[in-house]
């Protein structure tokens, strides 16, 4: 059944700090909605909760990119799109930027954000394993000020995060030390276009001596939060790439997941991709070093 | 003619007119356009944002109007398919689309062909592989796709001669 627009209050102030007043004055009362791409999905079948909601959409002080010598930090307000085209996330973000690539289509590219898609918190979010091997952290604004957080700690179970009723994501910020790193990204999905993951990998890593160092590996709908694989990461760490250590890293990145059955896939699909990604991944790791 | 309570007055500029329109601030843009202001080309395929039958641009960029809640579009510049040239007569682009068969039901054909001007907007000379990433947000169940890539691909060759063609001259 289609919602009714006459049952909503919708306003949209004209700054961050009156959007921040409001949820203050009245916490919980009020949904914050940017791009609108998760939101009035919900809203168009009747299945929107809240009543009353603010507008992010434009917002001056979220849709914006500062640069410094050690970081970027990303307004929340930025949408796709806005990733897709900043040269410094193409350059130095390129897991960012290729996932932002993934979602949806240009339409939805160009309204979704990547704040909203970080408080939606699914678990398929395509952009959410990249933040995580970025080791992203994240500016959050009430009017109580600020506070800054490990983006690895903002998921603490399926759709429920760190906020508080109040808060807001400002931005997120990426530490500018990637360049040199191998890079490495796969969305397994239906279609390359408008289709939610069945399993999304993003990696990034270095060898150093022909040995695996620094390595991160996270997964998308393979558990209730979006994942970093740590067994993994340590099963590889240090050592040379050969066939032994694909085959380990697999069984340990299998064992290591939790993946469903759902609509979009099974568990032992998910299971079995997931392991053939990390290989692809050790793979161009290997190959890398051997260029270098 | 009164508000009812919670309708808002929210003006923006469509097909480069500025119209203002009464509406419920949660309103749909796609249903605002449709049934205020008459412009019906855009069209409710799934209401989800998959379909792109409900395909504006909206300050030059594509979007799902179906998305949209109306009060995000106050003071925005819209155009519509019906924009896309004068009454009486039809762009290259939409030509294009005539001559090589792009359209058989028409009911994807409006917001096909807006993602088509976004892409050529952007990408004046895209490869075919371009034109389908640009239009992969648009479902079409009729043509099977083939014809409207060779109309966009056509748009495109045919634009870009008589951009040249008009810089010559």
């Amino acid at each position: 059944m289609r919602s009714d627009p006459a049952d909503y209050e919708f306003v949209a102030p004209a700054s961050l700090g009156a959007v921040v007043s409001l949820l203050a004055e009245r916490p919980g009362e009020w949904l914050p909605i940017a791009g609108g791409t998760d939101v009035m999905v919900q809203y168009a079948a009747g299945k929107l909760a809240a009543r009353k909601l603010v507008s992010l959409w434009n917002l001056r002080e979220l849709r914006r990119v500062d640069v410094s010598d050690t970081e970027v930090v990303i307004g929340a307000g930025c949408t796709y799109t806005d990733l897709r085209e900043h040269q410094i996330v193409r350059r130095e973000f390129p897991l960012l930027a290729s996932a932002a690539s993934w979602t949806g289509g240009i339409a939805n590219q160009n309204r979704g954000t990547l704040g909203g898609n970080i408080v939606n918190a699914s678990p398929a979010a395509d952009s959410l394993p990249s933040l995580l091997v970025y080791e992203a952290e994240l500016i959050l604004v009430s009017a109580r000020g600020e506070r800054r957080v490990e983006y690895v700690d903002f998921h603490t179970g399926y759709k429920k995060t760190l906020l508080a009723s109040d808060e807001l994501i400002r931005a997120v910020c990426l530490s500018r030390r990637y360049e040199d790193y191998v890079s490495y990204s796969r969305k397994v999905g239906a279609r390359n276009a408008q289709a939610i993951s069945k399993v999304c990998v993003a990696a990034l890593g270095r060898t150093v001596d022909g040995l695996v160092a620094d390595v991160r590996i996270a997964a998308g709908s393979v558990a209730p939060v979006p994942a970093r694989l740590r067994e993994t990461e340590r099963a590889v760490s240090g050592k040379a790439i050969d066939a032994a250590l694909l085959q380990q890293a697999r069984s340990t990145a299998m064992r290591e997941i939790h993946p469903i059955d759902d609509i979009r896939s099974t568990s032992a699909y998910r299971s079995a991709v997931a392991g053939n990604l990390v290989v692809e991944f050790l793979q161009s790791l290997q190959t890398a070093g051997h260029r270098a | 003619m009164s508000a009812a309570r919670g309708e808002l007055e929210i003006s923006f500029t469509v097909n480069g007119e500025v119209r203002t329109t009464r509406a419920y601030p949660m309103e749909r843009l796609l249903d605002v356009l449709r049934r205020q202001l008459d412009l019906t080309g855009a069209k409710e395929g799934c209401g989800e944002g998959e379909c792109g039958s409900c395909s504006i641009l909206m300050d030059g960029a594509l979007v799902n109007s179906c998305l949209v809640p109306v009060l995000q579009a106050r003071g925005a510049t819209i155009v519509t398919i019906e924009g896309l040239a004068p009454a009486t007569q039809l762009s290259r682009l939409q030509q294009a689309f005539l001559d090589c068969g792009g359209a058989q039901c028409g009911i994807c054909t409006p917001g096909i062909v807006m993602a088509a001007r976004h892409l050529l907007d952007k990408n004046p000379h895209p490869t075919q592989e371009d034109v389908r990433d640009g239009l992969s947000g648009n479902l079409c169940r009729c043509t099977g796709y083939a014809q409207i890539c060779e109309a966009v691909l056509e748009a495109a060759s045919r634009e870009a001669s008589s951009a040249s063609s008009a810089s010559r001259g």
